[in-house]
């Protein structure tokens, strides 16, 4: 769709604020409605529209497949690292008054860090979605599968093969 | 003492952080090391945990140093170290053991399964540990997104529709849960269990709390697989990886009974979740019905894996017939054969894993005369079929014995036959399964089939052993069956008979 | 007016049973999906309706507000939600494969093929 000149200007214009919106929502949780899984959310379908602008693989030359399954699994392991520190530092898991001298600023900070593994997680699991749905239907395709509209009530009745 | 409360919750903390890990492992052998790792770990601090709260102390450890009822905390006593003790005592028996067939089984991408395979159990021990209910609907969920998934991945396509079949009742029967818990919330604004055992009385004249009594034993007698909502357990177990139908069949089912009891002695209490729902009667019929309807089902059935798997909702109607006799002695029963069933089937599920490996059928009628060419394998078969059976001296013998005289205790010598019936019905499939592998002649069309290899017999046996360990050693199971139904109902029931 | 009184409780109930029989009546597994994903959604509103306090304000903390709704039910549901979304994902997923394998959606359709093939 890169050739409506409508859809590109406006994508243009509203990524980047999609994105801008996701950051400051992940980072303004700790003490305001906000969060990890809200921003993920966010800062994927950003991701989402421009795939939808400029196709899959200008989407994933920005972020290779790689990177976003590892990531899916490095922002869960920040989240129980961040956890485990508590535990090491002598206190209990997900204690996070421990990890600085003063309590408040320690309680800010380990949040902060918790929910930014959960944003990541959730932005690249969301990521992972829609990549390998949108992707499916061309590996189908390649594969020789059928095709139907699955809420077409005639083609979804139909008999299932041997 | 104090070191023994902070290490309890690394039993899952230990396989729920190896798992994204595990996921990004290239290769095979990595992945499964690390799951063999965490899983031996887990296993060591149960084990650990198990003796420490075997006097009837109880562990609590607070998350985040949030003190309950604002925190979670995990809350341990006998009855949920000893379901953790069976959870990682299958599961590091297993893994070494299932290396072979889930090479066969998942050529691809093993590090995803086998991440799958360690969330899949730290949700299960979550469920097990944790002393809120919330979290307990969490890990539910964790567990069964997994499981799902695990199934999944069966060769054949009809696993496809098994695992979708169990994601629509499975999650009906989370949600259920849900709407129970919500209930609880609305009525207390509380959702840690200790504390909400201290509230209900308070609105226990509520009809809100009978509503979110019975959501909550509905859906978890789905993931109990308590007839007849077991519709979903012979597809699931039939289809699903060898290594993950022994493993599911040895504890999915095993946790969601757990729960049930922990809701409706410990939360509710029984004094009320007797009175306000007609539970013991309704629990005693269906928990009969499923075990002439599972045993009669499971000699109809041509699959071994289909056979074992309608056995297992049998078997779940012993351990809710111990429960329905709402009695000490019944709640031990019922404990007991959850532990021991576990193994059982672990040990069935897994000799039938190596003939599926090795024949790569699982019909009965083709593996006439097997036996000469895998004794070995067939050999544990019988013997662990002995133990469902319930012959001296093996665990299942144990755990019928306990059952039956719970359930004279309870002045209902009737319900002696019908156990003695259903046992016999089982000796038939069994039997079924001995006779055509061993006395009818292999067929000269038959494929040859060999021996498995060592490293595959040796943790199979290793469960038969524990099978007929535990029939004359009780000590482990039948004192900790006993002081995990003290745990959970010694002060309501009265301790002792 | 009890009735008006419980709104929130009625809205739950019908959506919840719109969801429920359009699990178990369709035989369209993304109908399936799309009935669950209904019925899930009745649950969260009757958990988070239970939140509410009449004339409480949004939990954030302010100068000059006294009454705060609770914002826990809303935390404990945004967990649910995204069960929610997994499960929906995944019973997706397994509904492209299923159509991949069996040519066809239709839980009964391909039950009855099934009834008729060897264990």
């Amino acid at each position: 769709m890169k050739d409506n000149a409508i859809l590109v200007v406006v994508a243009r214009f509203l990524i980047p604020l999609m994105m801008l919106f996701g950051l400051y929502v992940q980072f303004h949780g700790e003490y305001s409605p906000g969060g990890g899984f809200q921003a993920g959310v966010l800062f994927a379908a950003g991701w989402i529209l421009f795939v939808f602008i400029y196709g899959l693989e200008t989407g994933l030359r920005i972020i290779p497949e790689r990177v976003i399954y590892a990531l899916a699994c490095l922002g869960v392991l920040l989240y129980g690292l961040i956890g485990l520190l508590g535990s090491l530092l002598g206190g209990h898991y997900l204690d996070f008054s421990v990890l600085l001298p003063a309590p408040r600023a320690a309680q800010q900070a380990g949040i902060i860090l918790v929910e930014l593994g959960v944003g990541i997680t959730v932005a690249s699991v969301v990521m992972l979605f829609f990549l390998l749905f949108a992707r499916r239907r061309a590996e189908a395709e390649a594969e020789g599968l059928p095709l139907v509209d699955p809420l077409d009530e005639d083609e979804s009745r139909r008999e299932p093969r041997p | 003492m104090t070191r023994l409360v902070e290490l309890m919750p690394f039993i899952v903390l230990l396989p729920l952080l190896a798992g994204p890990v595990c996921a990004l492992l290239p290769g095979r052998r990595l992945p499964w090391l690390l799951a063999v790792a965490a899983t031996a770990g887990a296993f060591i601090i149960a084990a650990t945990t198990l003796a420490g709260v075997m006097d009837g102390t109880t562990l609590r450890y607070a998350f985040g140093n949030w003190p309950p009822p604002i925190g979670i905390e995990y809350r341990v006593d006998a009855a949920n170290a000893l379901v953790a003790l069976l959870i990682t005592g299958v599961a590091t028996i297993l893994l070494p053991w299932a290396a072979p067939t889930v090479d066969a089984e998942v050529p691809e991408r093993q590090g995803v399964f086998y991440a799958l395979f360690l969330i899949a159990m730290a949700g299960l021990l979550g469920i097990t540990l944790t002393g809120d209910v919330f979290n307990v609907f969490v890990f539910l969920e964790i567990s069964s997104l997994a499981t799902y998934g695990l199934i999944a991945h069966g060769r054949d396509r009809r696993a496809l529709l098994a695992a979708f079949r169990y994601l629509i009742m499975g999650t009906v029967g989370a949600t259920f849960l849900l709407i129970g818990i919500a209930f609880l919330y609305i009525l207390t604004g509380s959702l840690n269990m200790v504390d909400l055992a201290e509230r209900l009385p308070g609105v226990s004249d509520s009809r809100a709390l009978q509503v979110a009594l019975g959501f909550i034993v509905v859906g978890l007698a789905i993931k109990l697989a308590l007839f007849p909502l077991h519709h979903w357990l012979p597809n699931a177990y039939t289809y699903a990886p060898t290594l993950i139908t022994a493993f599911l069949a040895a504890t999915a089912t095993k946790v969601a009974l757990y729960v049930m009891l922990r809701v409706v002695f410990d939360v509710f209490g029984p004094a009320y979740s007797f009175a306000a729902l007609p539970l013991a009667s309704a629990l005693m019929v269906l928990a009969i019905a499923g075990m002439f309807a599972g045993s009669w089902l499971a000699i109809l059935q041509e699959n071994l894996k289909r056979m074992l798997a309608y056995s297992s909702v049998a078997q779940v109607g012993y351990m809710v017939l111990g429960v329905s006799l709402v009695s000490v002695a019944g709640l031990g029963a019922a404990f007991l054969h959850l532990f021991n069933h576990g193994l059982m089937k672990a040990a069935l599920f897994a000799s039938v894993g190596i003939v599926a490996y090795q024949a790569g059928s699982v019909r009965i009628q083709d593996l006439q005369g097997i036996g000469r060419q895998m004794p070995w394998t067939l050999t544990a078969f019988a013997l662990a079929g002995l133990s469902l059976i319930g012959v001296p001296p093996t665990a299942g013998f144990i755990s019928k014995w306990v059952l039956i005289s719970a359930a004279l205790d309870a002045g209902q010598a009737w319900l002696v036959v019908l156990i003695l019936i259903t046992s016999l019905m089982a000796l038939v499939y069994i039997a079924r399964v001995v006779e055509t592998a061993w006395l009818r002649p292999r067929p000269a069309d038959a494929p040859a089939v060999n021996e498995a290899a060592w490293w595959l017999l040796g943790p199979v046996w290793l469960l038969v052993a524990a099978n007929f360990y535990f029939g004359l050693d009780t000590r482990l199971t039948l004192g900790g069956a006993t002081a995990a139904a003290e745990a959970l109902a010694g002060g309501a029931l009265g301790v002792g008979r | 007016m009890t009735f008006l009184s419980f709104f929130n409780y009625w809205a739950v109930i019908v959506l919840m049973m719109i969801g429920y029989y359009c699990v178990i009546v369709r035989g369209n597994m993304i109908k399936k999906i799309i009935g669950l994903g209904i019925f899930q959604t009745s649950v969260f509103i009757l958990f988070i309706s239970a939140g509410k306090v009449i004339g409480g304000s949004t939990p954030v903390l302010r100068d000059g507000v006294e009454v705060y709704s609770n914002p826990l039910p809303h935390v404990l549901i945004l967990t649910a939600i995204v069960v929610g979304i997994a499960t929906t994902a995944l019973g997706l997923a397994l509904t492209v494969r299923i159509h991949e394998a069996y040519g066809s959606i239709d839980d009964d359709a391909i039950d009855a093929a099934e009834a008729q093939e060897p264990q």
